[in-house]
C-alpha cells in the first residue's frame, strides 16, 4: 500500500479483477463465529462428554455391563471419553447444531433482509451458496473437534491415561490413540456433510430460518428411524445417516479404511445432489424478502 | 436501443446515454400483473424521482433492475449493459437501498458495512476500513460506528443503509424510499446528500410516495399507477402537462365572470375561500389582457393570480384516489 491510498483518489480505486472470494469466506466465518448462538452450541456440545465423564466417575463403583461399550471402557482409559461423547452426540446433538447452522444459511440472511444486499453487492449467487456451504462444513469440523477435545481433556482429568487397547486387541501408544480420536472426529465431520447440503437446500426454499432448521433436524431423525426398520432394508445403504456410527474400523490395527471411504462417497453423493438442487432453486429464485 | 453503446464506461464523467432503460418490462405473480409494460428511461446524471402510491409496483421494478427478481417479460439495461446478464459487471457500479435497510443486529454498524463490502469482488480490501468510516461520516453515523445495530434507531438503520450504497464510487445510486423513518433533520440531510451525489455526476434513482420530496430534489420524474407508467419526463415537462388557471378575487363576481366569458374563458367558482372567480387559461389569452378588461369593466379587482397546476394536482389526477400525498 502506498501512502496515496489514504487520499480520496486512492480510496476510490477499484480492483481490476474480481477477487475469488476468500475475503468474503473469511467474513462469513467471522459472522458465524461472532454469534453468541454458535458459541452456545459449541459449549453445549463440549458439555456432552464432560457430563458423561462426571456421571461415570461418580458411579464408577462397578460396571453394570449395560450401556454402550465405549462408556464402560472410559473408566480404564480417559482417552476414550471423547469417542464416547461423539457416540452419544452423533444421533441427535450434532445433527441438531448442524441443522441450525445449515438451515439458517440462506433463510437467515433472507430473514434479516441482508440477503438482498449481499446479492446486489454483488456476491454472486453461486459464490454465496459455496461460501455458505463451506462455512457450514467448517462448523461441522469445529463441532466434532470441540466435542473430542473436551472429552479428551476431561478424560485426562478424571481417569487414568495410558496405552489403549483397540477393538482388534492390539495396544497402541497414547499418541497413536490421540491421532485415532482426531480421525474419528474427522469421520463424524464427513458424516455431517450430507446433512449440511440438505440443510442448505432446505434453506433456499424458505425465508423462515426456524422452519429450515427444524426440517433439517427432522430429516436427520427420519433417516435414522428408517435405518433401524428392517422393512426398509433396501434403502439403508442410501441413507445419509447409515454410516454415522461405523467409525469402529478406525479403532483396529491396521486401520480399516473401507467404511471411511464408503461413508465419504455417500456423503459426496448427497453434497452433489443437494448442492445441485440448491443451485437450481436459488439461481433463479425471486428474492422478495 | 442504446444497448452496448455506452458499455465499458466507468466514470461519472460519462454523462451521455441512459443510466436505466427498460422496454416492455413486465412482472407477473401468478395471474396478477404487478408491473405492466414499463418503458422507463432515466438519463445519466439526472436525479430521477420514481413516484407512485404504495403497492403500485415501484419496489418490484427496483428488484428487477437490480437482478433480485426476474422479469416475466421485457428488457432492462442499466448503465448501458443488459441486466441481469451483465449483473456481475454492472452491480459493483451501483449502490442501492432497497425496501428498507437489512443488517445483522449482532454486529456493529461498521462491521456490517465491512461484511457487505467484502461481498463485492471488486472492492479492494486494503481501503475497506477507510471507505467504511468515510461512508459512515457522510451519513452522520461516525459516532455510532462501533455500536451494535441492535441498538440503532430506525432512522440510524436507514442512514446505515444509505452509507452502504456509498461504500464505493458509484455511477448510479438507487434509493428506495430513502427518508423512511427519518426525522425532518435527517430528511434534509438526505436531500442535500442526494444533491451532492448529483453534483459529483452520479445518477440517482429515488423512489418515493412523497411528492414534496421528489419536487424538492429531482430533475426528472416518472409516475406509476397500478403497475403502469402514467407519466415520465423532466419536472418542467410534467408541470406543463397540467393546466394553468387564473383566479380573480373580487366582490363583483358576476361582473367578473361576464368579462371572462367575453374573452372566451369558462369561469367557475373556485375552491378558494371568499368572493372570487376562476377559469382555466387558454394559451391564446394573455393574463394582462384579462386584467385590463376587468378594470375597464369596472370590476373591483382585489387580487389576480395565474396558477400553474402543482405537481400534486397532477399526480392526484394521474393516480386517482388513495394517493398517499404529503400534506
Amino acid at each position: 500500500m502506498s501512502s496515496s491510498d489514504s487520499t480520496a483518489a486512492g480510496l476510490d480505486a477499484r480492483r481490476t479483477t474480481r477477487s475469488l472470494g476468500a475475503g468474503f469466506f473469511a467474513s462469513e466465518l467471522a459472522v458465524l463465529f461472532r454469534r453468541r448462538r454458535t458459541w452456545a452450541m459449541l459449549l453445549a456440545l463440549a458439555a456432552v462428554p464432560i457430563l458423561i465423564a462426571v456421571a461415570v466417575r461418580l458411579s464408577s463403583s462397578g460396571s453394570s455391563g449395560r450401556g454402550p461399550a465405549f462408556i464402560d471402557s472410559i473408566t480404564q482409559n480417559g482417552l476414550f471419553v471423547g469417542i464416547a461423547g461423539l457416540t452419544i452426540a452423533i444421533p441427535l446433538f450434532l445433527p441438531l447444531t448442524v441443522g441450525v447452522v445449515a438451515g439458517d444459511s440462506i433463510a437467515g440472511e433472507a430473514n434479516t433482509a441482508t440477503l438482498r444486499y449481499l446479492l446486489v453487492s454483488p456476491v454472486g449467487r453461486i459464490r454465496l451458496l459455496v461460501v455458505k456451504y463451506l462455512a457450514a462444513a467448517v462448523f461441522c469440523l469445529a463441532a466434532t473437534l470441540t466435542l473430542s477435545i473436551a472429552g479428551i481433556l476431561i478424560g485426562i482429568a478424571l481417569f487414568p491415561v495410558g496405552p489403549a487397547t483397540l477393538l482388534s486387541g492390539d495396544t497402541v501408544s497414547i499418541g497413536d490413540s490421540l491421532v485415532r480420536s482426531l480421525l474419528i472426529a474427522l469421520y463424524a465431520t464427513v458424516s455431517l456433510l450430507g446433512l449440511s447440503a440438505i440443510g442448505l437446500f432446505i434453506s433456499t426454499l424458505t425465508d423462515a430460518p426456524v422452519g429450515a432448521m427444524a426440517a433439517t433436524v427432522v430429516l436427520s431423525i427420519v433417516a435414522q428411524v428408517l435405518d433401524s426398520l428392517s422393512q426398509t432394508e433396501w434403502l439403508h445403504p442410501w441413507l445419509f445417516s447409515h454410516y454415522w456410527l461405523d467409525f469402529a474400523d478406525l479403532l483396529r490395527q491396521p486401520i480399516e479404511w473401507s467404511s471411511f471411504g464408503q461413508n465419504a462417497l455417500l456423503q459426496l453423493g448427497y453434497v452433489v445432489v443437494f448442492g445441485a438442487l440448491a443451485y437450481g432453486r436459488f439461481s433463479s429464485k425471486d428474492i422478495l424478502s | 436501443m442504446t444497448d452496448g453503446s455506452v458499455a465499458g464506461s466507468s466514470g461519472p464523467a460519462h454523462a451521455s446515454g441512459l443510466a436505466i432503460e427498460t422496454t416492455a418490462l413486465t412482472k407477473r405473480f401468478g395471474r396478477q400483473t404487478v408491473v405492466d409494460d414499463l418503458a422507463l428511461s432515466v438519463p445519466r446524471g439526472s436525479v430521477f424521482g420514481f413516484l407512485g402510491p404504495n403497492g403500485s409496483g415501484k419496489t418490484t421494478t427496483i428488484r428487477m433492475l437490480l437482478g433480485l427478481s426476474q422479469a416475466s417479460d421485457g428488457e432492462i439495461s442499466v448503465l448501458g449493459e443488459r441486466m441481469p446478464q451483465k449483473l456481475g459487471s454492472v452491480l459493483p457500479r451501483v449502490g442501492a437501498l432497497i425496501e428498507g435497510p437489512g443488517f445483522y443486529p449482532f454486529l456493529s454498524g461498521s462491521a456490517n458495512l465491512r461484511r457487505l463490502d467484502s461481498a463485492d469482488g471488486f472492492a479492494p480490501s486494503g481501503t475497506r476500513s477507510a471507505r467504511v468510516s468515510r461512508a459512515l461520516d457522510r451519513v452522520g453515523l461516525g459516532h455510532a460506528a462501533d455500536k451494535k445495530v441492535r441498538a440503532y434507531s430506525l432512522g440510524m438503520k436507514q442512514r446505515l443503509g444509505i452509507a452502504n450504497a456509498l461504500l464505493a464510487p458509484r455511477d448510479l445510486i438507487v434509493l428506495d424510499e430513502p427518508t423512511n423513518g427519518l426525522d425532518p433533520q435527517g430528511t434534509r440531510e438526505v436531500r442535500s446528500l442526494i444533491r451532492s451525489l448529483a453534483d459529483e455526476g452520479t445518477s440517482v434513482f429515488v423512489s418515493s410516495h412523497l411528492l414534496a420530496e421528489i419536487e424538492q430534489m429531482c430533475t426528472h420524474a416518472a409516475v406509476m399507477r397500478a403497475g403502469k407508467l402514467v407519466a415520465q419526463g423532466t419536472l418542467d415537462e410534467l408541470r406543463s402537462a397540467g393546466t394553468t388557471r387564473v383566479v380573480v378575487t373580487t366582490p363583483d363576481a358576476d361582473a367578473a365572470a361576464q368579462v371572462l366569458r367575453t374573452l372566451g374563458l369558462d369561469p367557475g367558482h373556485p375552491d378558494a375561500p371568499g368572493p372570487a372567480v376562476a377559469a382555466s387559461l387558454p394559451e391564446s389569452v394573455a393574463p394582462e389582457d384579462i386584467v385590463a378588461a376587468l378594470v375597464a369593466a369596472g370590476v373591483r379587482v382585489r387580487g389576480f393570480a395565474v396558477d400553474h397546476a402543482s405537481l400534486e394536482d397532477l399526480f392526484v389526477a394521474l393516480t386517482g384516489e388513495g394517493f398517499d400525498v404529503v400534506q
